[in-house]
Order: structure tokens, then C-alpha cells, then sequence
């Protein structure tokens, strides 16, 4: 106990000085998607004024340059693609933290883990180059492009894979052993402790996993813009190409002046909008949840 | 307190306590069977995934893989010589990028953990918006990070304005990985830990972080990995010079850029782009295990004062 | 406790200290020198600068050479807004722009059709490319090729590569149905090699290069005249567009000499290599 009486004397300051961090940060770590929004609102708010924002998804198609804004079909480019991704890398993503905890032999856990964890870091672009130069050519042999919404579903769904994997991963490895002990007091097998006392035990953990996955999946960039084939229409089918609201973004950016590029900015206050809707519902279903 | 030890290498313990005899009835029997295949084949799907991306970007990467590749500057728009002043680049972005995102993230999920009333209304608001935060894309960052750290605080293009831009993708990352882990450390830790007089600070150095730990550790993993990776938020901000960087105020480009720049505008450069992509694999393969090892370190010792 | 909040807190505080170090280090050297120029833009146009800028440093000690990609619309930007010496622009300047701004050629870039290498058609008239682009023919066999449909790869909106295909071919943007849209260069590359009914256009340096390392596709003839650059320096193919460094007002000192050093003979062995057309004199 000797540290602590030394520490006494100096305690006060050092609580303080840690109460200051922990507030300062949290203010900066909220503040600063404010100034995000506030930077991109005030690029978008010269065309926001002049044409208004229902003009965006009114307008039939979007040539900036002759003065129409449609960005309705990106918005379904955007949905379609990353909910499909999410949809194929939630369970995939889950089951494989199942395994490393409850399947795996001792020696894999280790390796495996790490092979996730490599995957959460292959650049965006190499996934793009990859999917380009395999995945494309298999999906054009279907039906040409080839570049289209399946394409970017798949590549999205394995970039996301290792958020969802690993979140996973950790809040099962946070679960209290005692309830092992339950679990096999009362004769549990493994699938069913998994499925009756896992998984609805680190659901928290697993619901915050998908959500980053899925907000991740609705921001991701240059894959997307690779191998989706960006044709601002509403896809039919599977194998037919779509623009999604990143890749426009990305795509346009760099040549666009004037409205052109205030529009993009828009476009980007859209997407802001949507990942603010995805994070308000599922807070909003967190809190029913937690009543229930 | 010792449970948590098992954080690190998961898995054993409970497959003691688990039981062998899967049910008395065949329908359950059937049902862990098919469970534990399921288990399986999503194990090798994900393996097989990585494996089948690797060797692909391995099969293309080997021919220009070469100990000058290390050692030399780029030259010919990176279809010849090395890219050791881009390794270097990367390594002091996400070094910047860690040493700001790290202590902001850990403070932000303290207090969203420890200090916020639960369920009050700050605390949903600050998680709300770092998840907002967390889904901008990133080209938008890049503008964003190009305006504020380059224009406005003057720092140009830069090593330091892309590692600080890198810091604002990391931060929502870094925080939910520190809060979920904090929240659910277990409560009677914390009671405990009031019970012993211990002062907050002391009760978050001691009991709440070495109890984080795993969870910590992902979010610095997912943020090493997120920062290496970019590409479009760094364009804008530290920048496209392959040049040796002589301070954080230089610029200076990653090695995604270069990927980026080899696979997208230079004819005959997927061959340096897949050997660049290894690279940078090998290099996050490093940074896993050196932020793995001083996790288990800093359990070890937390154990060992316990 | 005592000792690792200690360390934990000397480690912060190094982080710190090195941070502010570099920031001032940086600080002085380029207060020192001063020779600093920032050329930032086109993406085609950042490797061969690159490259140019490298020659001019070995010519001027001290001197120091940062070129950032980023787009046409970034150089002009940066431009405008003093962080640049110099933009790199490889579409025309817009209305506003051209008033504001000196352009001078750097080089220029000849724009091929490529279709994909197993493709047995050897060219394409004008009157047969417009077809194509606006949806009329959809399959290569009324074309007399292969049979099976036309995959069209165009460029996305505000590419200078666009913009002097759509002025070439007497097309309007809205005109086009593609059924996928492509960003730099090597991306319409490897989207036509992906696909063996694809037609597309590109950089003539970035296809002829391809070409030569083996990818899978081939320059189509374009009213009979293969593109190359030789066929540009003739006046012979008409799809040309110029490379553009750009200035805020008339330009002196170290940036005059550098422009003149990026346009001058010396450097035209670089513009060879990174696939452009040097100018003509």
C-alpha cells in the first residue's frame, strides 16, 4: 500500500488532469464530424441555395454541366451495394469468430487470427485490382460488363469481412468465463452454449461490429469505383453496372469546377445523411432493445 | 482478475468445461455436427479468400521482388528502383496517426464509459457522431483534411496534415473498439477496484485498461490497418513526392498511393504495384505482432502487480 | 502505478516533442532555402512532371521539385489558391478558368480506341464509333466482327479524355450509353482487357505501352489511320489533346525556368517514355 500513500498527496491533480483529458477528447471526438458536415455544407451551399436540395433526387439524370442533378439511382447504388456486402459479411464474419472460440484447435487460433487481421489491411485498391483482373472477367463470362453490382457486393463483403470477424472476435473474448461453467454444468453442447448463451451474450458487441462493417461498406471508395462499372442507373439485375455515391464522388472530384463540384459536394451531405440514418436507427434500436 | 489472462489465448479453458458428450438425442447430436461443419467451412472460406488474394498478389509481385526494391528510390514512375523512401513515408504516417489517435480515442472512451451518465444524452450524441464520423468516406476526408491541416493551419502537403486526417478515420475506430471493452471489463472489477480506495486514476491504469486490452488491441489493429490502407485521404493531404522525407512537414507518399498510382496510371506497373502490396503486408504483419506482443506485456505486468 | 503512468506519460511527451521537432525542422529548411516549387494536378500528367522535376533538381542544387496528383480541377485549384506554382491540367480550361489563368503545352496525348486483343477487327470509321457510343449498333456482328454484343467503356464526366472525344466525334455527353464508366487511364485498360466485347479509348502512350507488356488488347485503326505517335507528329490522326501547365498571372523567377525547362528539347526523351507526344517546335 506504500505507492498509494505516496501517490496521495499528488492524487488530486492527476484526477483532474485525467478528468481534462477524457472531456477534451470526448469534445473533440464529437466535434469533429460537425466540422466535417460544416465544410461540406458550405462547398454544397452556393448550389444548395441556387437550385435547392429536392432538386437532387427530382432531376432525371445528372449532368452537372447542363444543369441536372438527378443522384436518385446512386442513392439505390449505394443501398444496394453495401446491404448486399453487409448481408454476405455479417455471417460469415460471425461464424468465423464461432470457430476461432469454440471449433478451432489451439494451435490455429494464433495464425488465424492474424490472417483476418492481414485481410483488414490489404488496401482498398489492391482488393479493386484484384477483383478487376479475376473476379471480373468470371462475372463477364455470364453476361457482359462484367464490372457490375455482384462484383462489388463481393469485393465489399470480403473488405468488410475482417470489421465484422474481429469485432466479433472481441466480444466474445470478453464474455465471463462463469458462463462457460453454466453452460456446461447444465450439459450444453458446444453449438448450443454458441447459439443459447454466446451469441445473445455478446450481442452488443456483434450489433457494433456489423454497424462499423456496414458504415464502412457505405463509405468505401476505390473498390467500388474498379469494379462496379458506374453507370448512374438503377441496376436491374445482379450483373448489370451501378454507381455508388463514393465512386461518384471519387470519379468526378478531380475534374469538376464550379456547380459541377459544389454538386459532388451535395452528394457527399447525401451520404452523410444516409450513414446519420443507418447510426440513428440502430441507436434507437439499441435503446427498445435494451428496454424490452 | 487472472481470467483475464486466458484474453490473450482464448479458447482453451473453455474447451475444457465444454463437454464432449454433444447431447443425448440424435437431433441435437445432428444439429452440433452440422454447426461445427458450418464453423469450419467459414473458417476456410475466409482462409481461402486470403490465401487465394495473397497467392494472387504474391504470383504477381514475386517477379519484382528484389532486395533493391527495399533499398533504392523509385525511378521511371516506380517501374524501376525501390521504394524505400515510401516505406518510410508510410511508417511516419501511421506513426502520426497513432500517436494522435490513440490518447484522443482512449480519453474519448474513458469518459464515454466511465464519466458519461449512462444512457444520458451527451454520451449518445459523441457515439452518435464518431459513428457518423466513422462512415464519411474518405475522399471527402481528404478535402476536408486538405482544407483544414493544409490550407487553413498552414501545414501544406504534408506528412504531418496526411497523419493527422489518418487520425480523424482512426478516432471512431480506436473509440468503439476502447469503449466496448471498457463497458463490458466486468463491473465487479470496478467495484472492487472503489472498495480498495483506488482513485480513478489508478483504477483505469490498473483494473479498466490491462481488462480493455483485447478489445483495445483490435481497435489499434483495425486503425494500423485502416491508416496503411488508405488512399484517397492522403492524396489530398500528405501527398504524392516519393522523395526520402526529411521532416513530418515534407511530403511524402504511402505506400497504398504508390500501389494506387502503379495499378491506376502507370502502363506496366501491376507488376511493382503486387510487389509494393506484399510489402506493405509484410510491413502490417509487424506492426500486428509488435502491437500484440506489448498487449500481452502490458497484461503480464498488470497480472504480475495484481 | 508510479512508474508506468510515469512512462506512459514520458512516451506522450516524446511523441510530442518529436512531432513538434519535425514540424520545426521542416519550418526552418524551408524558410532557409526558399526552393521549394509545388506543381499539383492531372493525374496523367503527375508521373512524366515527376520525372521532369527530378532532371531539374539535378540541374539546380538546393532546389526542390513536389509534385502532387489529385486532378485537372485540384491544379487549377491550388493554383488560384497560392499552394501551387503550377497546375497540371489535361483537359481545356473552363470558362472562368481560362481568364484567370496562363496556360502553356507541356506535351501532347493522342487518345487510341482499344478493344480486346482476341477482337478480329482491324478498325472503325467516324460514322461507325458515333453509332456505337450513341446505342444504334449494340452487337459486333453488324459491324462484320465476332458475334456477340458491344460492351461500351466510356470516361466519366469532366475527363479531359471525354471532353475531346465527345468535341471529335460531334457527340453530346448525355448521348453516350455506356455500360461502364472509367476513371484514369490504366482503370479503362483493364476494364476492356476484362472483357472481350469491350470497346473503349484511351491515352495512345498508356494502350501502346500495355500493348507491349502484354495485356490484352489492341489499338483500332480510325479511319484507316493506326494510331502512334509518329501518325501524331505527322498531323495524320485527329484525336489530340494538348497537356496544359497552368500559372496564376505571367510566371517568373524559379517557376519561368522550370516551365521553360519542362518544355524544352531536353526533356522530351522523359515525354517519350511516359507515352506522350513531345510538342512541335
Amino acid at each position: 500500500m506504500t505507492w498509494y500513500e505516496r501517490r496521495a498527496s499528488c492524487r488530486w491533480s492527476a484526477e483532474a488532469a485525467l478528468r481534462w483529458w477524457m472531456r477534451g477528447s470526448a469534445a473533440l471526438a464529437g466535434g469533429l464530424v460537425v466540422l466535417v458536415l460544416a465544410f461540406v455544407l458550405a462547398e454544397a451551399l452556393p448550389l444548395l441555395l441556387r437550385v435547392g436540395g429536392g432538386r437532387l433526387f427530382t432531376d432525371a439524370s445528372w449532368q452537372p454541366t447542363a444543369g441536372r442533378f438527378g443522384i436518385g439511382p446512386l442513392v439505390w447504388g449505394t443501398l444496394l451495394v453495401a446491404g448486399g456486402a453487409v448481408a454476405l459479411a455479417a455471417p460469415l464474419g460471425i461464424a468465423s469468430a464461432v470457430f476461432v472460440h469454440f471449433y478451432a484447435p489451439q494451435a490455429l487460433v494464433r495464425p488465424y487470427r492474424r490472417a483476418v487481421e492481414l485481410l483488414a489491411g490489404i488496401p482498398s485498391v489492391v482488393y479493386g485490382l484484384w477483383a478487376l483482373v479475376v473476379l471480373v472477367p468470371l462475372l463477364a463470362r455470364l453476361r457482359p460488363p462484367g464490372t457490375c453490382l455482384l462484383a462489388g457486393m463481393l469485393v465489399l463483403a470480403v473488405m468488410v469481412l475482417p470489421t465484422v470477424a474481429l469485432f466479433a472476435d472481441a466480444s466474445l473474448a470478453r464474455l465471463p468465463p462463469e458462463l462457460w461453467r453454466g453452460a456446461a454444468a447444465l450439459g450444453l453442447g458446444r453449438w448450443a452454449t454458441v447459439r443459447a448463451v454466446a451469441l445473445p451474450a455478446a450481442r452488443a458487441g456483434l450489433a457494433a461490429g456489423v454497424l462499423l462493417a456496414a458504415v464502412r461498406a457505405v463509405g468505401e471508395t476505390m473498390a467500388v469505383l474498379m469494379v462496379c462499372g458506374n453507370v448512374i442507373a438503377v441496376p436491374a439485375d445482379g450483373l448489370a453496372p451501378v454507381r455508388a455515391l463514393t465512386a461518384h464522388i471519387a470519379l468526378e472530384m478531380g475534374y469538376a469546377a464550379g456547380e459541377h463540384r459544389a454538386a459532388l459536394f451535395a452528394t457527399g451531405l447525401v451520404l452523410l445523411a444516409m450513414v446519420g440514418a443507418l447510426v440513428g436507427a440502430v441507436h434507437l434500436f439499441g435503446r427498445r432493445g435494451h428496454h424490452a | 482478475m487472472l481470467e483475464q489472462r486466458e484474453l490473450a489465448g482464448v479458447g482453451e479453458a473453455r474447451r475444457l468445461v465444454l463437454p464432449a458428450r454433444a447431447g443425448a438425442r440424435g437431433r441435437a447430436r445432428a444439429r452440433e455436427g452440422a454447426a461445427g461443419l458450418g464453423a469450419w467451412a467459414a473458417a476456410l472460406a475466409v482462409a481461402g479468400l486470403l490465401g487465394w488474394l495473397v497467392g494472387e498478389i504474391a504470383a504477381g509481385g514475386a517477379p519484382a521482388l528484389s532486395w533493391s526494391l527495399l533499398a533504392e528510390a523509385p525511378a521511371d514512375a516506380g517501374r524501376a528502383g525501390g521504394i524505400l523512401p515510401i516505406l518510410v513515408s508510410t511508417l511516419l504516417l501511421v506513426g502520426v496517426c497513432l500517436s494522435v489517435a490513440l490518447p484522443l480515442g482512449l480519453g474519448a472512451a474513458v469518459w464515454l464509459a466511465e464519466l458519461a451518465a449512462a444512457g444520458g444524452r451527451r454520451g449518445r450524441w459523441v457515439r452518435a457522431s464518431l459513428d457518423a464520423l466513422a462512415g464519411v468516406p474518405s475522399i471527402v476526408m481528404g478535402l476536408f483534411g486538405s482544407a483544414l491541416f493544409c490550407r487553413t493551419l498552414g501545414l501544406g502537403y504534408s506528412i504531418l496534415a496526411g497523419g493527422l486526417t489518418l487520425a480523424c478515420m482512426a478516432l471512431p475506430i480506436a473509440v468503439r473498439a476502447a469503449e466496448q471493452g471498457l463497458r463490458e471489463a466486468a463491473g465487479e472489477l470496478r467495484r472492487a477496484a472503489a472498495a480498495l480506495g483506488l482513485g480513478r486514476a489508478a483504477t483505469l491504469l490498473h483494473v479498466l485498461l490491462p481488462a480493455a486490452a483485447p478489445a483495445l488491441l483490435v481497435g489499434v489493429v483495425l486503425g494500423i490497418g485502416r491508416a496503411a490502407a488508405e488512399t484517397a485521404a492522403l492524396l489530398f493531404t500528405s501527398g504524392y513526392v516519393d522523395r526520402m522525407p526529411g521532416s513530418l512537414l515534407d511530403s511524402g507518399r504511402s505506400l497504398s498511393i504508390h500501389i494506387y498510382d502503379l495499378a491506376m496510371h502507370v502502363p506496366g506497373g501491376n507488376h511493382r504495384a503486387y510487389a509494393s502490396a506484399l510489402v506493405l503486408l509484410a510491413v502490417l504483419l509487424c506492426l500486428n505482432a509488435l502491437a500484440g506482443w506489448m498487449a500481452d506485456r502490458w497484461l503480464a505486468r498488470a497480472h504480475a502487480r495484481c | 502505478m508510479g512508474s508506468r503512468g510515469w512512462k506512459a506519460g514520458a512516451l506522450l511527451a516524446v511523441l510530442a516533442g518529436a512531432v513538434a521537432l519535425g514540424a520545426h525542422g521542416g519550418r526552418c529548411r524551408g524558410a532557409g532555402a526558399g526552393a521549394r516549387l509545388v506543381a499539383t494536378g492531372s493525374s496523367t500528367l503527375a508521373p512524366l512532371m515527376a520525372e521532369i522535376g527530378k532532371r531539374f533538381e539535378a540541374h539546380h542544387p538546393g532546389v526542390r521539385v513536389d509534385v502532387q496528383a489529385g486532378g485537372s480541377s485540384r491544379g487549377v485549384q491550388d493554383v488560384l489558391a497560392g499552394m501551387a506554382g503550377l497546375g497540371l491540367v489535361s483537359r481545356p480550361l473552363l470558362g472562368a478558368e481560362a481568364a484567370q489563368l496562363r496556360a502553356f503545352a507541356l506535351a501532347r496525348d493522342g487518345i487510341a480506341l482499344i478493344a480486346h486483343a482476341t477482337n478480329p477487327l482491324p478498325g472503325l470509321s467516324t460514322p461507325q464509333v458515333r453509332a456505337i457510343f450513341r446505342g444504334q449498333l449494340t452487337r459486333w456482328e453488324q459491324l462484320g466482327g465476332r458475334p456477340g454484343p458491344i460492351t461500351v467503356v466510356s470516361k466519366a464526366a469532366g475527363r479531359g479524355t471525354l471532353l475531346v472525344f465527345l468535341e471529335h466525334f460531334g457527340l453530346q455527353a448525355a448521348e453516350i450509353r455506356a455500360q461502364a464508366l472509367v476513371g484514369d487511364n490504366e482503370h479503362g485498360v483493364k476494364t476492356v482487357a476484362a472483357n472481350p466485347g469491350a470497346i473503349g479509348y484511351v491515352s495512345i502512350g498508356t494502350a501502346a505501352a500495355d500493348v507491349r507488356r502484354g495485356v490484352p488488347i489492341k489499338l483500332l485503326a480510325l479511319d484507316g489511320v493506326v494510331p502512334s505517335a509518329e501518325q501524331i507528329a505527322a498531323g495524320r490522326y485527329p484525336l489530340v489533346r494538348p497537356l496544359l501547365l497552368v500559372t496564376r498571372g505571367e510566371p517568373g523567377g524559379l517557376v519561368r525556368e522550370l516551365l521553360d525547362f519542362a518544355r524544352a528539347e531536353g526533356v522530351d526523351d522523359l515525354v517519350r517514355t511516359q507515352g506522350f507526344v513531345p510538342l512541335e517546335r
